[in-house]
């Protein structure tokens, strides 16, 4: 007892007020987890709004993004930070909880997405031009290496598709140079490249969820491209060759997208291309198990969570149109009209909620994927790209 | 004679310019509508700003000196073996001229919407 007793007592009490202090400074964030944040990227104006999916608000924006065409962004595995890779080049890391711009480089002359390391080290740019993937440090973005997508002497391909493997690898696809590349970043200054012949003019790629099986979509020809991970030396197998053989192929107004959201169940659920229908494949056998009628050209194809129902929205000029299939039924069992140009939807983690984006309609819609009921709608600036930090812990996004 | 019919067709070909040359620019309810497809829905393969992406670049550096027929009827018909569909559809002959016009000589921005959005 005494004074060793009081002079405890003053310096855990001077600890608490400091403690107080630093949590009333305007700088610090309330403390919160990142879980149920999100962004929603505003393609016109270069800003990007950070949301909460559980009380379905924008929380703020973040502005200074740059050119936001087509942007694509990945998490780090802590959730916190996005980063978003703009058409510009642009890769820019955002603090979702201090909603500020933490870093930006311009890497590329026109970038199209990315992509995270299984470790959470690496963050790689998929580029247009210059024609590669790059390699950067994720903390700092300080730049690690790079694989030039260079086909033949000289020529150098778009690359589309790019997905995270585990082993730090990361597949990707050459739209000019028809091939599959994996490579290997193990060593992350000397990444070593495996070459696959894939088809004509891949479009977009995706991994299975268990990072197994890697499939590029062909623009040029009927078919997808099918890599079996666990067994590469076996090559590319084509499969729904000519699904289409003999029917006229309609104008494809917007390519559609591909990612590992594709799989629900035992089959997988994938866009035809040029056509008015979503194609089953069983993901046993990969063969063709059955071809479901929509509305329009699917762009996006993606399974709630639980597998159970299916969701799409379409290319120009049914983009004001998504349908949702059952499964289990096999068939749309509802149409709904989220608003002008809907560009993409992201469900919750559980698959409770969608949110959809109507790009012309200046606003993002959540909707019940049970009652199909609207919940919310929330204003932003020509919304496309939904990027929930669910994406965080999951192989291929 | 032939003199003539020249100075007598001169007044109706003058005129005749002046009408192209103003149903050229389209009602502006239609010009916000072709700027937002062109900045938008071209953009999704081109780029918003036109610098390209799975389509080429844009730009008047990149347009410069191609007859702007042709391009016109790459817009109306696309171009096969490309992934460049075609947008007759969509528009008339006179607005794919004034499309291609427009992004030979730098294209107009998006016209803000309504809302204070």
């Amino acid at each position: 007892m005494g004074w060793r007793l009081a002079a405890r007592l003053f310096s855990t009490a001077t600890l608490v007020l400091l403690g107080a202090c630093a949590g009333q400074g305007a700088l610090s964030p309330p403390l919160r987890g990142t879980g149920d944040l999100g962004i929603v990227i505003e393609r016109a104006s270069g800003s990007v709004q950070v949301v909460d999916h559980t009380r379905r608000a924008m929380l703020g924006e973040v502005q200074g993004l740059g050119d936001l065409s087509h942007a694509h962004a990945t998490y780090s595995r802590d959730g916190r930070y996005a980063y978003v890779f703009g058409r510009d080049g642009a890769l820019t890391k955002v603090d979702l909880l201090e909603r500020r711009i933490v870093r930006r480089i311009v890497q590329a002359g026109n970038s199209i997405g990315g992509s995270i390391s299984q470790d959470g080290r690496l963050v790689v740019a998929q580029n247009y031009e210059p024609g590669g993937i790059k390699a950067f440090d994720s903390d700092t973005l300080e730049p690690v290496s790079e694989v030039p997508a260079e086909y033949a002497p000289g020529k150098f391909s778009k690359v589309v598709g790019l997905a995270d493997l585990p082993g730090q690898k990361f597949a990707y696809a050459l739209f000019d140079g028809g091939e599959i590349w994996v490579s290997d970043f193990s060593d992350p200054r000397h990444p070593v490249t495996q070459r696959y012949p894939a088809g004509h003019q891949p479009y977009d790629g995706l991994v299975s969820p268990d990072g197994r099986h890697y499939l590029a979509g062909l623009f040029g020809e009927d078919g997808i491209a099918l890599l079996d991970l666990w067994q590469p030396e076996r090559g590319v197998r084509k499969i729904l060759s000519g699904y289409r053989r003999g029917e006229q192929k309609l104008p494809v107004y917007k390519m559609p997208h591909l990612r590992g959201w594709a799989i629900a169940g035992e089959y997988a659920y994938l866009p035809a291309v040029g056509h008015h229908e979503v194609l089953m494949v069983d993901t046993r056998t990969w063969r063709e198990a059955g071809r479901i009628a929509v509305k329009g050209q699917p762009v996006f194809v993606m399974a709630r969570p639980d597998g159970r129902q299916v969701w799409v929205n379409f290319a120009f000029p049914d983009n004001g149109w998504v349908q949702v299939i059952d499964t289990l039924a096999g068939k749309v069992v509802h149409t709904l009209a989220p608003g002008k140009a809907v560009l993409h939807l992201e469900f919750t983690p559980r698959g409770e909620n969608v949110w959809i984006s109507a790009r012309d309609d200046d606003r993002v819609s959540v909707y019940d994927t049970a009652s199909f009921a609207r919940l919310a709608e929330l204003p932003a600036k020509a919304p496309s790209g939904i990027f929930f930090t669910s994406r965080a812990a999951r192989i291929g996004f | 004679m032939s003199r003539l019919l020249l100075m007598a067709l001169l007044p109706f070909s003058a005129t005749a310019c002046a009408a192209a040359a103003a149903s050229l620019e389209p009602a502006p309810a239609r010009r916000a509508e072709l700027v937002n497809m062109v900045r938008q829905d071209c953009g999704s393969c081109h780029g918003m700003r036109f610098k390209g992406g799975l389509g080429p670049p844009l730009l008047p550096d990149d347009l410069r000196g191609k007859p702007v027929d042709g391009l016109v009827l790459t817009v109306l018909d696309g171009r096969p073996g490309t992934a460049m569909a075609g947008w007759r559809p969509f528009m008339s002959e006179a607005e794919a001229r004034w499309i291609v016009q427009k992004l030979m000589s730098g294209f107009p921005e998006l016209e803000a919407r309504g809302q204070g959005n």
